[in-house]
């Protein structure tokens, strides 16, 4: 039987793909607070789904709830304003029903981390073909103000008026350590970097995971400031570049030499260790993308950014359609009529 | 030897023994074989929820029950004419329920001191005269089994493990039923191990040739045959018949079909038989929760699948949420609920009809949908048929309760002719003047489109959205009208629900309502009191939401009315306040369904009072 789905795919009318960034935006008007960094990661997504060559009926944009969580009704494509925490798991449904589509999730810390934990890891782990946007402000933003699974210790939040006492996730190596095939850190002040990074999740075969810093300018202002100020960011952030050395620092003056299996800061200028000692990035390499998101809360070295873990492995629901195709194969009838009658039935005459 | 032959109409057997001993498998074929001659079956498998409980305990007893015969057999049976015993515990838990002079057959071999001990008999029953009421047959099963197959090679554990069949092979003889089905099964079941064939194979005839050769049983039994419709049978459980219906309807809507499901007793059979459906295409997925369950079906549905979930009470406490997000979404979606006694954990073996209310009215805000309810194993088959017509024609998520009872039983089921189901009809919507909340005006179903048409890219989501376009609203008067929108939508349903059927008197003294799994015992007890001249009327209601148009009418003609369920009265208490009649509640909240004889005696009280 070729179902209606088939249909409608074999029959489309071929589309243009030719798209500009405006192409990519609903008539909804935005409603983000002025400032919030979802306006940035917004207009670089329309960008890239531009740019992609993929005919925009093609793409889904699921999410939950949370102010990132308004994100669908503001891209143009198709989608859904899920319900909190679940985003990723009616993504996978829909991936699994429809692996012709592009199906992206966007989520937040609470949303992702919390209340969504258990989707999360668990889609990681069986390589589902979709694109996590993880908005990180490390606050509850839209029920204003409460800690979150990212928020720092010792923070005051809403909820934490004398500090919070939770040790704070480490998103990368959480999604790491639950199989994510792709797993990368951006944030909302560098268009380009956030750009480059999109455009490779966006054509990863498998799970991917991009975490995006993202300013909440009235909860938890300048959260990021460190890593992501012009004036500050040199000297605190490095970024990851497949195959390059880890350069960082206002002058590319210092960068990451593995002692053992300890990233350490060395010095360029003082000449007791050079480029060709520092830790060569390579992100197919699970083993080195486990030590690079564990500098992440490290006071000792700068915060990385970039692709920590990019590698191949038959997505899900690639694997969903290799075990129909062969269970198909190995029996010789498929009629539902046989299905019916099971193995012992009889006859009356 | 000669020996007396009695006819009867109909029989119950049941098969006890440690929840290792093979009862399951005994009762399954003892079923298959009598469905195969000709007689209706209903069967009832009682295991514990613990996997292998601990030896000779009490509550480590498993068992499964037959009835069987060509007339009245719409239950598993009330009482056992026949139990076959295997130990000391599963007599003592069984025995209640054989009837005074009914045929006991004892596994004497399990008898020891210890397994006493365990099932807490002082003295030895088979010897303190306790059994006199019972026609007592002690036979050491074990014994035989190993005098049997000494020189077969198999191990003594693997010869011990074969008692079981002896047992078969002897309730064959005592029913005179045959033994080619049951060898059949062992032919292909152990095909690639010829010694365990051949060893079963002589085990059962043995059995059989014991009943035969041995003094010890002075009567045979036979059951008359049913003349059943020409046609192509099997036995089907509730939860096959919810997984094969599942693919026809899918077939018939021309979708592909998605499960999203979690484990859970005792609908976990339902997504086992979904995955073993592979090569006809089937899509599913066991996700980490129940959540992960509904909310995947709820993308798949999205994408233009036919989605469904299967689950049981704790399972669909979880779904709640999602369920809300499916109402507003207005997606099709099928949600099988297998009922198990609660609250909570409750008894997860156990079958109950306590979730009708959670079906009904368990989601926050005004979120109304269509409840069905199937009434026995192959009801479960047409019933799943109706709730993906009615999901897809309707756009709305439907729950099927069915329980652990209808899931885990099974009868005897007449194939139907797959060409002959009717197509459900689904178009997907591909013109450009799409909007997403769009109506059509007779069932105000909202017109179905999906991603991968070009230019109808639109959102979803679970926020108010505005009537027609679907943009988000939070405008008060738009609420409100889409609060009624809704409501009417699901109230509309009702279209499509048959009339309730009404068996027995239109001018009876008393109407007996049912719903769900109470079918087999009510039907029993209202057959024969009608028999014996008694003017009742019965009504057994499939569609619970929305009820049938003409129910109204028919609750207005009657005075007395009684509602029987496995809960405190929860249709009873949706009828009073649907219909302003008051009705007399029964109920049996035991984890078992009700005995026909129980209803019997409900009946004939109710008739009796003023």
């Amino acid at each position: 039987m070729t179902t209606l789905v088939e249909n409608l795919i074999k029959n489309k009318p071929i589309t243009t793909i030719e798209y500009s960034p405006k192409d990519f935006k609903s008539p909804l008007e935005v409603r983000w607070c002025s400032g919030c960094g979802s306006y940035s990661i917004l207009a670089q997504i329309q960008k890239i789904l531009a740019g992609l060559k993929i005919p925009r009926e093609q793409f889904a944009f699921i999410s939950g709830i949370g102010c990132s969580s308004r994100f669908p009704y503001y891209v143009q494509t198709y989608g859904i304003h899920g319900i909190h925490g679940r985003a990723v798991a009616i993504a996978s449904g829909l991936k699994v029903a429809r692996p012709d589509l592009s199906v992206w999730v966007v989520t937040g810390d609470g949303d992702c981390m919390a209340i969504g934990g258990n989707h999360l890891i668990h889609a990681a782990r069986k390589n589902v073909g979709l694109k996590v946007l993880m908005f990180n402000n490390e606050i509850y933003s839209l029920t204003k103000g409460q800690v979150s699974p990212t928020t720092q210790l010792l923070q005051p939040t809403k909820s934490t008026p004398y500090g919070n006492i939770e040790y704070p996730f480490n998103p990368a190596s959480l999604a790491l350590g639950s199989g994510a095939t792709f797993v990368a850190r951006t944030f909302d002040r560098d268009p380009k970097h956030m750009q480059s990074i999109l455009e490779r999740a966006a054509r990863h075969n498998g799970f991917a995971f991009v975490e995006i810093y993202t300013n909440c300018v009235i909860y938890n202002d300048g959260a990021f400031d460190l890593y992501t100020a012009a004036e500050t960011r040199k000297e605190h952030s490095v970024m990851l570049e497949h195959g390059k050395p880890l350069i960082f620092g206002s002058n590319n003056d210092k960068g990451i030499r593995l002692d053992g299996f300890t990233p350490t800061v060395v010095s360029l200028t003082d000449g007791k260790w050079s480029v060709d000692d520092l830790l060569v990035h390579d992100e197919t390499d699970s083993t080195l993308a486990f030590i690079l998101a564990n500098m992440t809360y490290n006071p000792n070295v700068p915060r990385p950014f970039g692709i920590f873990l990019a590698v191949q492995k038959p997505s899900y629901e690639e694997l969903v359609v290799k075990q129909i195709e062969d269970a198909k194969a190995k029996t010789p009838d498929t009629s539902i009529e046989t299905l019916l009658k099971g193995e012992d039935f009889w006859e009356i005459k | 030897m000669e020996r007396e032959v009695i006819y009867l109409e109909d029989v119950t057997i049941r098969f006890a023994g440690d929840s290792g001993d093979g009862m399951q498998l005994t009762g399954s074929r003892f079923s298959d074989t009598s469905a195969f001659i000709g007689t209706d079956v209903s069967t009832f498998p009682d295991y514990p929820s613990e996997i292998r409980a601990p030896e000779g305990t009490l509550y480590g007893v498993s068992a499964y029950q037959i009835h069987f015969g060509s007339k009245g057999v719409y239950t598993p049976g009330d009482q056992i004419d026949v139990l076959v015993a295997m130990n000391p515990a599963s007599l003592k838990v069984n025995l209640p329920y054989l009837r005074k002079r009914g045929i006991l057959i004892v596994n004497t071999a399990n008898f020891t001191e210890k397994n006493l001990k365990l099932a807490k008999y002082e003295t030895n029953p088979l010897e303190d005269g306790s059994l006199k009421d019972y026609q007592l047959f002690k036979i050491n099963f074990n014994e035989i089994v190993n005098e049997l197959l000494r020189d077969s090679g198999l191990s003594p554990k693997q010869i011990e493990r074969t008692k079981n069949i002896f047992a078969l092979g002897l309730a064959y003889w005592l029913f005179d039923l045959p033994l080619s089905t049951t060898e059949d099964w062992i032919r292909k079941k152990f095909g690639k191990r010829p010694q365990i064939v051949e060893a079963n194979l002589k085990v059962l005839r043995a059995g059989y040739e014991y009943g035969e050769t041995n003094e010890l049983f002075a009567v045979r039994y036979k059951i008359v045959p049913k003349k059943l419709e020409p046609g192509v049978y099997r036995n089907i459980t509730g939860n096959e018949a919810v997984a094969l219906a599942l693919v026809v309807a899918a077939n018939k809507a021309k979708l592909p079909l998605f499960l999203g499901s979690y484990p859970i007793t005792p609908a976990s059979e339902i997504l086992h038989f979904i995955s073993s459906y592979k090569p006809y295409g089937v899509l599913h997925m066991q996700m980490e929760d129940e959540i992960g369950g509904i909310t995947s079906s709820i993308g798949a549905a999205y994408g233009g699948a036919l989605a469904a979930t299967s689950t049981s009470g704790p399972g669909l406490s979880l779904k709640v949420e999602a369920l809300g997000l499916a109402v507003i979404l207005e997606l099709p979606l099928i949600v099988v609920d297998v009922q198990r006694a609660g609250p909570s954990t409750g008894m997860p073996t156990k079958m109950e009809q306590a979730d009708l209310f959670l079906a009904m009215f368990g989601r926050h805000g005004e979120a109304p949908l269509p409840v069905l309810a199937a009434s026995t194993p192959t009801d479960c088959f047409d019933m799943t048929l109706e709730a993906a017509r009615i999901a897809l024609k309707y756009m709305t998520p439907v729950i099927l309760l069915t329980d652990g009872y209808l899931g885990q039983s099974s009868e005897e089921w007449k194939i139907p002719d797959f060409n002959s189901i009717p197509e459900i009809p689904v178009n997907f919507y591909t013109q450009p003047d799409y909007l997403p909340y769009k109506r059509d005006p007779i069932t105000l179903a909202r017109y179905w489109a999906i991603p991968g048409t070009p230019g109808l890219e639109h959102r979803i989501g679970g926020l108010e959205k505005e009537d027609i376009t679907g943009i988000v609203s939070h405008d008060p008067l738009n609420h409100q009208r889409m609060v009624e929108l809704r409501a009417e939508k699901i109230r509309r349903v009702q279209q499509d629900v048959p009339d309730a059927e009404l068996w027995g008197y239109e001018n009876a003294d008393l109407l007996i309502i049912g719903w769900g799994s109470t079918y087999g015992s009510i039907k029993a007890a209202f057959d024969r009191l009608i028999e014996k001249g008694y003017k009742l009327a019965y009504v057994h209601l499939k569609y619970l939401n929305p009820f049938p148009k003409n129910l109204g009418s028919i609750i207005e003609k009657f005075d007395k009315i009684l509602v029987p369920e496995n809960n405190l009265g929860q249709l009873a208490f949706i009828l009073q306040g649907t219909f302003m009649k008051p009705v007399i509640r029964y109920h049996k909240i035991q984890g078992r369904i009700f005995l026909s004889s129980e209803i019997e005696n409900k009946i004939l009280e109710v008739l009796k009072s003023k």
